[in-house]
């Protein structure tokens, strides 16, 4: 057994005795400490937590009792969800050191899974981002090249898993922050239908968009993770009350014959890399050498998602975000016994967030604004309409539809930096998947041509058929695995000091 | 001509409680003008007969029992604040309203 | 040459409006489960979502909605098939999201009305106000401004917060715009604010206390010049704290418009605060620039769409409506309108029902609830039933009917009690108040009495039965007022062959 291997063959080895807990999360913190310092996956690590969980685990496996499957493997946390006393700053200047009181219903459901939560990792502020340069406290680089963005905003999340610092990670995905990562490090990120995991505790940007999901190696890694956290939870108004599909069970089954499986006309062509587009193609013949009958589908709305996402989302994140006020908990600046607390509250909000998290507060509050709602916000939710229709449309005729995850592969970092718009396009196939509120997957397909970096390839299913997108994924994930011979992480070259 | 002049970025900078130096503002009225020429495309497609969607889910009537659950401690409560007193979030004045 | 009341009201038409905000007594808050007690020590009914930490999402409290509900029934609304929450976006260091979790354009009651009635100097005239809309909504904290010599919140070092409060549910009535009140407006914005705290106290969905802010009041007017039938900008004077600074804030908001519009300046358009001491509102700090509220639909909130079903049972559940009911006990307990008049004044109604259900005479408990009981409350700024239970003062009648207590007598346990001596029965024997109802003990005082007295006594067996006066006062003081005076009559009488 090795940090290589997969988290269903890590759990595995731990319910076989011929690995402990502890002994696992020591040889992840080993690689952390060797690699993260040119990674820069993590923002924080609660070694103690960790393994005094580890410990827990262990203890009750000698005990014999009955473990959960994840029992004793490690994970990482994006930044965004909270921990109880474990720091969570969303990758702003405005949170650092706060130390939540409480702990989010995920966290709730990996603790109670024996999962071991080896740190917080680093992310575009807010999760508004598509590459992580975003973050108050230095980028994160993409373990197949450093000098190249490992995506965002959960770039930490995806980097980990493909620097082998952790085999399993959540994301939060409101426009693509778990798939289009996912897409440019050669792992696969799950977006479920939204309401299938709760947000309670994940530190929202767009609340109708948001979704946290779990992040992986493999398709049967996602599953066994998606198994934990989803579910009802009461305390999330908008989380589903209703039976998880059984996606473990259709990760593993890997037969689609007689499928029907859309490729939308609309996520290709202008804007898509070449190799992105030759990887899809030679994925979708595997397809259908595997029997799924493959349909054209037409979805005209998709044009204008984009548009309407980057006014629905900085319109709620405008709200959102309001309670960054320095008052009860966060940065403060100014407070000198003269200021009075509106000043300060300006002043904390200019030196606490950063330029796009302002630029998108400040779209926000335009949108939103009297006199202008009508025209931008109101617009933008009939738009979200018009797609949910391009959906329920398609997928009258497909079980599935699919597209890249993202029209190119990871650019290098500071490349779009200055170039709002040209960063925003990268999410321009993930976006349609969060304004219809049904679950997407990404996973690779294979390496560029044109510069042997992964590209993702996304599946999307219907609300609360979740199980259809592990389906198709596994089926495809295992066609490529013996097409390739090996798993593509072990085409990436070598990361310094990595195990 | 420009979509939103940098006074109305000013406007905006105030009502989301965001200082912002003139050189800051000049550079987002900039950017502002861009976003939104992309994004006005929205107005083209739906029209008054399309419904709004505020919510990817229809789902209605979601509510708890009126029941008490256990509060936080104060020292929790209190924890991340910035400064406090008397048990309360000690605050700069507060100069608004009575 | 400044208007009076009377001088400004024969020149302008005021219109009223009325916005009153109602804290609801559920036991948790709106949102999420923390406690709802007044008076707890700071901060310890919070957490993450009242507190508005990052990540902490609301959910509903279904009882919250269900009284919602109840008032907008009461006050004669129809009930939304589909309401929503949106957000009302402001900064403001009390209200932890920086936005209110309020309704806007989806409001869960509209279209309602509520009929009062006011004494004119014709006798009682009745007005109909319309509601506009009952909306749901949640509180804020509460600020502390420490530091500078007014404790006011100019000239304060810093402020301290306490967030008990914030997220308690708040129910919001507005009124559409009231005209034709003529001088009468005053009275009838105090009779709808009463009208309306009658309702909530009946539907017991709220403490309606306005002292303590579970009931807050604003109170919007404008004056048009008579004959011009055109509306004058309006001024919002809140937070109104009592019944009669209801009544004050409009009178005085008339006075001092009218006599702006006299003098050629313009009303402005601004919330103002009323200042108890001389019945006057002064203007709130006037905001440079307007703020935008940007009301959106609430993305963490699903929509409230009640059915039929739950509506009317709802329905069911909805007590007799207060006028209704005032008229009914009226004539059963045959109360002069005086005196009813009395009784719904001093909030004694609901006690005085008590007391009679236990079995004591309507008049009886009328009588020593706002008499003696009354009496010693105001003295000492308590509720009547602080000092006395409803069920004290009906043993207390009960035993006055039975010949066991005399009224003097009974007002000696009713003091005991209040004293905290214990139950009636307790003060009774403590006391030694029983009435002298033992025959041989009275005869011995009725034929001392007799001998001391011969001469009445003969006159009495003579046929002058008023002489007895004389020889039972002599009865009563001999047994020092513990003899029931009736029953020493009828022995006496007797006695003497009458
Ligand atoms: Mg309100
Ligand atoms: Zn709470």
């Amino acid at each position: 057994m090795s940090i290589r291997d997969n988290a269903s063959v890590m759990a595995a080895a731990l319910a076989n005795k011929e690995i402990s807990a502890v002994e696992l999360a020591n040889q992840h913190y080993e690689q952390i400490a060797s690699v993260d310092k040119n990674v820069h996956a993590f923002l924080y690590l609660d070694k103690e937590g960790a393994l005094a969980q580890a410990k827990e685990v262990d203890k009750k496996r000698a005990a014999g009792e009955k473990l959960s499957p994840l029992a004793g493997v490690p994970l990482a946390l994006k930044d965004v969800m909270t921990q109880k006393g474990v720091p969570t700053t969303c990758g702003s200047k405005m949170l650092e050191g706060w130390r939540p009181p409480y702990d989010s219903t995920v966290v709730t459901k990996l603790k109670s899974a024996g999962i071991v939560i080896l740190g917080k990792t680093n992310m575009d502020e807010f999760a508004m981002g598509s590459s992580t340069e975003n973050s108050a406290f230095g980028p994160t680089h993409n373990p197949w090249d450093l000098t190249r963005i490992p995506g965002g905003s959960g770039g930490g999340s995806s980097a980990s898993l493909a620097a082998y610092e952790a085999p399993l990670a959540i994301g939060t995905d409101t426009g693509g922050s778990i798939r289009q990562p996912a897409a440019v490090t050669g792992t696969v990120g799950v977006k479920p239908t939204y309401g299938g995991v709760s947000r309670y505790g994940l530190v929202a940007f767009s609340s109708s968009l948001d979704q946290a999901g779990p992040c992986a190696r493999t398709v049967l890694d996602a599953a066994l993770l998606h198994q934990v956290i989803a579910g009802f939870d009461p305390k999330d108004s908008t989380s589903i009350n209703q039976a998880v599909p059984d996606v473990v069970a259709a990760a593993k089954k890997l037969d689609i014959k007689g499928m029907k499986i859309g490729v939308v006309k609309q996520l290709a062509g202008d804007g898509y890399q070449k190799g992105v587009e030759s990887k899809f193609n030679e994925a979708v013949a595997e397809l259908v050498k595997l029997g799924a009958e493959i349909i054209e589908v037409s979805c005209p709305n998709f044009e204008y998602a984009l548009a309407a996402y980057y006014l629905i989302a900085p319109s709620e994140c405008s709200s959102n975000l309001a309670r960054f006020d320095s008052m009860r908990f966060g940065l403060r600046i100014g407070d000198d016994g003269v200021k009075g607390a509106e000043e300060v509250m300006n002043l904390t909000r200019q030196a606490g967030f950063g330029r796009e998290v302002k630029r998108r507060i400040i779209l926000g509050t335009y949108a939103l604004s009297s006199g202008y709602y009508d025209a931008y916000y109101g617009s933008a939710q009939k738009v979200r309409t018009l797609i949910k229709r391009d959906f329920d449309a398609a997928f009258e005729k497909c079980d599935v539809l699919i597209s890249p995850t993202a029209p190119t592969t990871a650019f290098k970092i500071g490349e779009k930096s200055n170039d709002p718009l040209a960063m925003y396009l990268n999410d321009i196939a993930t976006i349609p998947v969060n304004m219809a509120g049904i679950g997407g997957m990404s996973l690779p397909c294979g390496l560029a041509e044109e510069d042997n970096l992964p590209v993702g390839f996304q599946i999307m299913s219907p609300a609360m058929k979740d199980d259809r997108m592990y389906l198709v994924g596994g089926a495809l994930e295992a066609a490529l695995l013996s097409k390739w011979g090996k798993p593509i992480l072990d085409f990436a070259p070598k990361l310094a000091g990595s195990k | 001509m420009a979509a939103i002049s940098r006074d109305e970025v000013a406007n905006l900078a105030r009502l989301a409680r965001i200082t912002m130096s003139d050189a800051e503002l000049d550079h987002l009225a900039g950017e502002m003008d861009v976003i939104l020429g992309a994004v006005a495309r929205v107005q083209e497609v739906a029209g008054a007969d399309v419904p709004a969607t505020s919510h990817p889910l229809a789902v209605n009537n979601v509510s708890r029992e009126d029941v008490v659950t256990p509060s936080l401690t104060p020292a929790e409560t209190l924890s991340g604040a910035p400064a406090s007193e008397d048990q309360r979030f000690k605050v700069p004045q507060i100069l608004g309203e009575e | 040459m400044s208007l009076n009341y009377d001088q400004a009201i024969e020149k302008y038409e005021p219109t009223l409006g009325l916005e009153v905000h109602v804290e609801l007594n559920t036991k948790s808050k709106m949102f999420c489960g923390c406690a709802t007690e007044f008076g707890a020590q700071p901060n310890t009914q919070t957490c993450p979502v009242c507190l508005g930490l990052p990540g902490a999402l609301p959910v509903v409290n279904k009882k919250a909605i269900e009284s919602s509900i109840l008032i907008g029934l009461a006050l004669n609304c129809s009930i939304a098939p589909f309401s929503r929450f949106a957000r009302k976006n402001y900064f403001y260091p009390d209200m932890p999201k920086n936005f209110q979790t309020s309704q806007y354009d989806e409001p869960i009651c509209v279209n309602g009305f509520l009929d009062v009635e006011i004494e004119a100097d014709d006798g009682m005239k009745s007005f109909r106000i319309e509601i506009e809309r009952v909306h749901m909504e949640e509180d804020t904290g509460k600020s502390l401004h420490v530091g500078g010599s007014t404790g006011r919140i100019h000239g304060a070092e810093y402020s301290l917060l306490d967030y008990n409060r914030a997220g308690i549910p708040l129910v919001e009535i507005v009124t559409k715009i009231v005209p034709n009140t003529g001088k009468y407006a005053p009275q009838v914005a105090r009779a709808y604010v009463a009208a309306l705290r009658d309702i909530l106290r009946s539907l017991n969905v709220s403490d309606v206390k306005m002292e303590q802010g579970s009931l807050r009041c604003d109170v919007n007017l404008s004056l048009s010049k008579i004959g011009s039938g055109k509306l004058g900008t309006r001024s919002e004077t809140k937070n109104v704290n009592s019944l009669r600074s209801v009544e004050r804030a409009a009178a005085g908001e008339v006075i001092r418009q009218a006599n702006r519009l006299e003098a050629g300046e313009r009303i402005v358009q601004e919330t103002r605060h009323f200042l108890e001491e001389s019945g006057q509102t002064r203007p709130g700090r006037s905001k440079e620039q307007a703020e935008d509220y940007r009301y959106f639909p609430e993305p963490d909130l699903v929509p409230v769409a009640p059915d039929a079903k739950w509506i009317e049972e709802l329905r069911k559940t909805l007590p007799e409506k207060p006028a209704a009911r005032r008229k009914r006990l009226q004539t059963a307990w045959s109360v002069p309108d005086k005196e009813m008049a009395a009784m719904v004044n001093a909030e004694l109604l609901d006690t005085v029902e008590e007391t009679v259900k236990l079995g004591a005479d309507p008049t009886k408990a009328r009588s020593w609830w706002l008499g003696e009981v009354s009496r010693v409350a105001n003295d000492r700024g308590v509720l009547p039933t602080e000092l006395i239970s409803v069920k004290d003062i009906a043993q207390v009648i009960a035993l006055i009917a039975s010949g066991e207590l005399t009224d003097k007598l009974a007002r000696q346990v009713v003091e005991g009690v209040i004293a905290g001596e214990g139950s009636p029965s307790d003060v009774i024997s403590k006391r030694g108040l029983k009435v002298v109802s033992d025959d041989s003990a009275l005869m011995k005082a009725i034929e001392d009495a007799i001998a001391a007295q011969p001469d009445t006594a003969e006159r009495v067996r003579g046929g002058n039965i008023p002489a007895a006066g004389a020889l039972i006062g002599a009865v009563m003081k001999a047994t020092g007022g513990q003899a029931d005076a009736a029953k020493v009559r009828e022995l006496l009488l007797k006695h003497l062959g009458q």
